[in-house]
């Protein structure tokens, strides 16, 4: 007889992706803190991190956006419909989650979608992977952080402070931002100001 | 992965071995994989897993979509060690099903393999299910009205 | 308000074991397993379904056992069940027009193609007690005769073309989810079967049976009822292609009512329609006299009956919704009762000081 047992899963859909969440909760509860998650292998640009919160965040009912980098590997979409079966789309704003392979070239925020008065929550996500959280840092303050906390990312555009200003401006609209790098993250929810040099 | 052309002629023979598949027993379906030969290798990137898909009727039977209600369902995905990916999605609750309607649809696809698929264990469910299916219906075109005129009103 | 308390623990335990003592009765009873449910209540496990907005039907035979036969109480658990479930799609709509008919009638046409086709209804028995029923009993094997092939043809496509009756409204756009969004009113059309198909058999009834007598008249005709299987698809983004995933037993109703027309519309008939899980024909029918009367707006009638309020009908034909809003009057309100309490007393002492103090007593008007 054919052999039909089950072989182990390596992402267990309800520990490993409720680990996720909580991370990425967390992150955003306490922003520019940087967390490690348990990473998932995807295909490149996959960063580890990303892969394992795509898999946690993302089904059926949540359209992605990718950027140049990721759009340019059919693996990586192959993966994407495979393990969560979220639909891709062409137009920015109508994604729940944007993923950014290339943060130098990070697409204008207002592009994806902002939310609404009545729904805020209605807006785009953006996973931005960089290449490490280190350089110089950014100083961040408001809901979450006590006094200041301090960031460092690189690469970063170097209008980003500015253009998270015009988004603060929107509050309670605008996006949220997740930084990967490997298997860390870090975020930047809409609510955040950037300390000006 | 390769993703079917739907254009392709063995899509609907596949789909329609998937449909009698999921139609059938679970034992049923066991019965027909023991008796292929062993030492198959595969992999699961898609373990038995238990969700629901929403049932969608049509406004007055062929009109607009609306959510009629949801059903449980069942999904797992198998691929050969030779790159064929299968897939199973069943009505309820039962994984091992699942996995092995998934089993069934990667060995089906490869051509060497596919006629050992239909003589041992498409073709005993699909004759189970034909000889069930014509006994309802046998049963129910037994309790349909003929209707004979007694008496006309006009002379 | 509600304000802890503790010291029920104890008491909620040994409640617990007494329910599922209660549940099993007399061990010298056998216990009834899931089998026997969903095949000899067949009927019990089909409205759990329905209402419950979930087709599985062991699990709606659990829930009906654990519930002790009270069938709310099932539905209730269904409905906590499937929350807890990830969702993978919705599946292509289903195809009534080719079901696998276990019985059909038209009230409208003796002679419709494939006939009048009765399968197991309850219709034409006498509502006697059979007391042979009540020791185990022998069953005759069911007659045969020589099935025809083909499809059914439903009497919405007999009528279809010459604008004797409406057609159909075409998809348009995304398909609403209560499930999703909360629902806000006015509800198009999708919404309001959605909530109709898992709405409250007994409440759709009555309203229902109010449009017949007189409360928003719909003139309605069955013009087809038909109960059997159908075929399930999904399109699997995995796979790439709609997957078939087997078949479920529904029953849908055609109601045909008449419309006299408005300014810009000519009389012709139009329709009211149900679907619903299972072999349950009230609450199709129920449900489709209900979604007519909700049209009343969109067709020009005369509206201000209640099965045409679309927020007191949709708002309150939820029985889950319902019990809970209603059963929570047994959680404590101790403390909301306490100061109604010191309310009432300030306002009685303050009635009784006035009386004291007033030499000639005030008349109230209503006397």
């Amino acid at each position: 007889m054919l052999d039909i047992t089950a072989n182990t899963p390596e992402f267990d859909p309800a520990y490993a992706s409720q680990a996720a969440f909580r991370a990425l909760m967390e992150c955003m509860a306490r922003p520019g803190q940087i967390r490690s998650l348990k990473g998932v292998d995807a295909p490149a640009p996959f960063a580890p991190a990303t892969a394992a919160l795509i898999k946690s965040l993302a089904d059926y009912e949540t359209p992605l956006w990718l950027d140049p980098a990721f759009a340019a590997a059919p693996q990586a979409a192959e993966w994407i419909r495979f393990h969560t079966g979220a639909p891709l789309v062409g137009d920015p704003a109508a994604a729940a989650f944007a993923l950014i392979g290339n943060a130098r070239a990070l697409p204008g925020f207002a592009q994806f979608a902002q939310g609404t008065s009545e729904y805020p929550d209605r807006s785009t996500t953006l996973i931005v992977q960089i290449e490490a959280f280190s350089g110089d840092a950014i100083t961040l303050k408001g809901p979450g952080i006590k006094t200041a906390q301090r960031l460092a990312a690189t690469p970063l555009p170097a209008d980003f402070a500015a253009r998270m200003k015009d988004n603060r401006a929107l509050f309670p609209r605008g996006i949220d931002l997740v930084f990967v790098a490997g298997t860390d993250i870090a975020a930047l929810p809409r609510s955040v100001m950037i300390e000006e040099r | 992965m390769n993703r079917p052309d739907p254009a392709a002629g063995d899509l609907e023979q596949r789909r329609e071995a998937l449909g009698v598949l999921a139609r059938a027993e679970s034992r049923d379906i066991a019965d027909g994989l023991r008796q292929l030969d062993d030492g198959l290798a595969y992999s699961e990137p898609r373990p038995p897993e238990i969700g629901l898909v929403m049932l969608r009727g049509r406004i007055g039977s062929r009109g607009a979509p609306f959510n009629a209600g949801e059903a449980t369902v069942t999904r797992a995905a198998v691929q050969l060690s030779s790159g064929e990916m299968g897939f199973g999605y069943v009505l309820g609750r039962d994984r091992e099903k699942a996995r092995m309607v998934a089993l069934c649809d990667a060995l089906w696809q490869v051509a060497e393999r596919r006629d050992a698929v239909e003589t041992r264990v498409l073709a005993p469910l699909r004759s189970k299910q034909k000889e069930k299916k014509e006994l309802e219906r046998a049963r129910t075109a037994a309790t349909r009205v003929d209707f004979f005129t007694l008496v006309r009103g006009e002379d | 308000m509600y304000v802890a308390v503790k010291g029920g623990e104890r008491a909620i335990d040994n409640a617990h074991k007494l329910l599922a003592d209660a549940r099993r009765g007399d061990r010298d009873v056998p216990e009834v397993s899931l089998d026997q449910i969903d095949n000899q209540l067949a009927l019990a496990v089909d409205r759990v379904m329905s209402e419950g907005s979930l087709y599985d039907r062991e699990l709606a035979s659990l829930a009906i056992k654990q519930a002790r036969g009270d069938l709310i109480e099932a539905i209730f658990l269904l409905r906590a069940y499937r929350t807890t479930l990830p969702r993978f799609g919705a599946s292509e709509p289903l195809d009534t027009g080719a079901m696998d008919i276990r019985r059909r009638v038209s009230a409208t046409f003796k002679d419709l193609p494939g006939g009048q086709v009765l399968g197991p209804t309850f219709d034409y028995t006498h509502r006697l007690l059979d007391h042979t029923l009540a020791e185990q009993s022998d069953v005759e094997e069911p007659a045969t005769a020589p099935a025809e092939a083909g499809r059914f043809k439903s009497v919405a496509e007999l009528l279809a073309g010459g604008g004797l009756i409406e057609d159909d409204d075409p998809p348009a756009g995304d398909v609403g989810d209560l499930t999703r969004e909360p629902l806000s009113f006015p509800a198009k059309r999708d919404l309001r079967l959605q909530n109709l198909a898992r709405g409250d058999e007994g409440f759709l009834l009555a309203l229902g049976y109010s449009t017949q007598r007189g409360f928003g008249r719909t003139h309605p005709f069955a013009g087809e009822i038909r109960y059997g299987e159908v075929e399930v698809e999904f399109f699997a983004e995995d796979a790439g292609f709609a997957v078939p995933l087997g078949s479920i037993a529904v029953t849908e109703c055609q109601m045909v009512n008449q419309f006299t027309g408005s300014a810009n519309r000519a009389p012709c008939f139009t329709r009211g329609y149900g679907l619903v899980f299972g072999q349950s024909e009230r609450k199709a029918m129920a449900m489709a006299l209900v979604d007519r009367a909700l049209r009343a707006r969109e067709l020009g009638e005369e509206t201000g009956a209640p099965a045409q309020d679309e927020e007191f009908v949709l708002s309150h034909s939820d029985n889950v919704q319902a019990t809970g809003f209603v059963e929570h009057l047994k959680l404590p309100h101790y403390v909301d009762f306490q100061s109604e309490l010191g309310l009432l007393r300030k306002l009685q002492a303050e009635f009784h000081a006035r009386d004291a103090h007033t030499e000639t007593p005030i008349q109230d008007a209503a006397e």
